[in-house]
């Protein structure tokens, strides 16, 4: 019992570390990414000085997210005359809590025997094998969208009890574009379901680890490749980022729902922002690009040809974890060629993007999945 | 409501259905993006630099327009005293008046017994505009196409005095001997 919180609590703890490192590393990433795809520098004189020596730590302009958070800490926390004070104080993190939690469902790596991987202790562990995920549900899927769908409440609060028609009206158009997206974010999965035939997100990735024809991994890319671009645009458009950053459009609405916002409650908002870009790339990582796993290999080790080339407990575990790391990486590299590449949608636009085009695209997507599946049954 | 008619232009832009659906315009657009990102990475990496930006205080360009206008600089005579014969012309025509000069006697030299004891430019609130050159009869003061060395931490170490200014001495192009 006791060996179950123990392994729980490091899980818990590497999770939350790995989600807090990817919110400040990005911020570092974004900036010197989009300067690099702009012929440019990027942020680079923050540094910090070891005491009593003439030695500045530069380390390619690292330190800018430390910058960064020194001021949101130290700056004037304004409180603006509102009448909802609760509901003020309550917004960033309402929107900020939800983005955590969705991480609790996400295995993040496969089997871990504590016992195998540190033999002192096999007594006391006593032969226990404990799914790298803080959670383990059936209903994993369900949650992300149950808690994804929370975050559209913290927008809407913060944007009401801010009482700025400003944060209004950034608020009305974060809640119409987050709730239309959702739907096209929820149909896409739809079709992976029905292959996968599971919501548990470990059982998804297990069946992705598998291969189709033979040397094509069975990833969620390769067997819905239309889902898999509805659904990456979908969750760009859920997590407000450029080509759909209506709610903060800086042009009309200064900052949108947080217009009102200082300080670090605004600091949680652009944390929570770039918490969920790492959040959707965990998503897309586990549903299309075969979580945890690297290509052509499972749980048991190499898969390719002949029979299984079994690894060393102590090697797969870190194998894992990398491999995850290194897929999520990728996938918040491309939005963020996404954010600095593609021109901002009019709402009107944004709005008929989601209904007219993604929406019976998807619809489409789905039709044809159920249609194939059937078939593939009958015959 | 009917919405307000949108008026036509004779130049309305006509797009082909292939621009139309959207995407793949996007993907090119990525594409072009990208493909600047990993030319400019691999250049990083190789050691290159992948980027046009001057890394100002520590690095100044190399490629100024011969006719830039810079760093003032004094011209010399034979001996290394100054062309300038401290007329104030300069400092008067200034329109930032950054130009500060103390004329002196000197009465070894006859022949132009003026010069200045003090000349000194504050680069904080200089403008470029080259009107001291314009104004001086004696052609003592000049700009070199390399800018000053102005990164300071407050604006009284932006001020250049007469020693500094006199480092530029071609003695063969001075006008008068």
């Amino acid at each position: 019992m006791i060996q179950d919180l123990v392994v729980t609590l490091i899980l818990i703890g590497y999770a939350v570390g790995v989600l807090l490192t990817f919110g400040t590393i990005l911020t570092w990433v974004e900036r010197k990414q989009a300067a690099i795809m702009s012929d440019r520098i990027g942020a680079n004189r923050a540094y910090v000085r070891i005491p009593f020596t003439q030695v500045k730590l530069v380390w390619l302009g690292l330190f800018h997210g430390m910058a960064d958070g020194l001021k949101m800490m130290l700056k004037e926390d304004f409180r603006p005359k509102t009448y909802d004070a609760l509901g003020y104080a309550l917004g960033p993190w309402v929107t900020f809590v939800p983005v955590l939690l969705v991480f609790a469902v996400i295995p993040f790596g496969g089997t871990l025997d504590p016992g195998r991987l540190f033999p002192p202790l096999a007594d006391w562990f006593g032969g226990r094998t404990y799914p790298m995920q803080i959670a383990k549900l059936d209903a994993g899927l369900l949650v992300i969208f149950a808690f994804g769908g929370i975050t559209i409440i913290g927008a809407m609060l913060a944007g009401w009890s801010s009482n700025n028609k400003f944060s209004l009206l950034g608020a009305l158009r974060a809640g119409s574009q987050m709730i239309s997206y959702e739907v096209v974010l929820a149909l896409t999965v739809l079709g992976l379901i029905l292959i996968y035939g599971t919501v548990d997100l470990g059982e998804i990735v297990r069946y992705q680890s598998g291969r189709v024809f033979g040397f094509v991994p069975a990833w969620g890319i390769f067997l819905q490749p239309f889902a898999a671009i509805l659904f990456l645009t979908a969750a760009i458009a859920e997590n407000k980022r450029i080509p759909f950053d209506l709610p903060e459009a800086e042009s009309e609405l200064i900052a949108g729902y947080y217009t009102e916002y200082s300080a670090m409650k605004m600091g949680l908002f652009m944390f929570a922002e770039f918490i969920e870009i790492a959040i959707v790339g965990a998503l897309f990582t586990t549903l299309f690009l075969g979580g945890y796993n690297p290509p052509w290999m499972d749980d048991g080790g190499f898969a390719l040809g002949g029979g299984p080339i079994g690894l060393p407990h102590w090697l797969m575990v870190p194998t894992q974890l990398g491999t995850f790391l290194v897929k999520v990486l990728i996938v918040c590299s491309f939005q963020i060629l996404v954010r600095w590449s593609l021109p901002r949608f009019r709402y009107d636009q944004l709005l008929a993007f989601a209904w007219k085009f993604m929406f019976p695209l998807a619809l489409a997507n789905l039709a044809v999945t159920a249609a194939v599946l059937w078939l593939m049954e009958r015959a | 409501m009917k919405p307000y008619p949108r008026p036509r232009y004779w130049n309305e832009p006509t797009m082909t259905w292939y621009e139309r659906a959207y995407v793949f315009e996007v993907a090119r657009g990525l594409f072009i993006t990208g493909r600047i990102f990993t030319r400019n990475m691999f250049r990083w990496i190789t050691g290159r630099k992948g980027a046009l930006t001057t890394y100002y205080p520590e690095e100044t360009r190399a490629d100024y327009a011969p006719a830039n206008r810079g760093k003032h600089i004094l011209v010399q005579r034979d001996d290394g005293k100054p062309q300038c014969i401290a007329c104030n012309l300069c400092a008067t025509v200034c329109p930032a008046k950054v130009i500060e000069i103390e004329a002196a006697f000197d009465p070894a030299d006859p022949a132009r017994p003026k010069y200045p004891a003090r000349f000194e430019i504050d680069y904080s609130r200089c403008i470029f505009c080259g009107l001291c050159v314009e104004a001086c009869p004696e052609d003592a003061i000049r700009m070199l196409k390399e800018v000053p060395n102005l990164p300071a931490l407050d604006r009284d170490h932006m001020w250049l005095g007469k020693e500094e200014l006199l480092t530029w001495s071609p003695r063969k192009d001075a006008a008068k001997p």
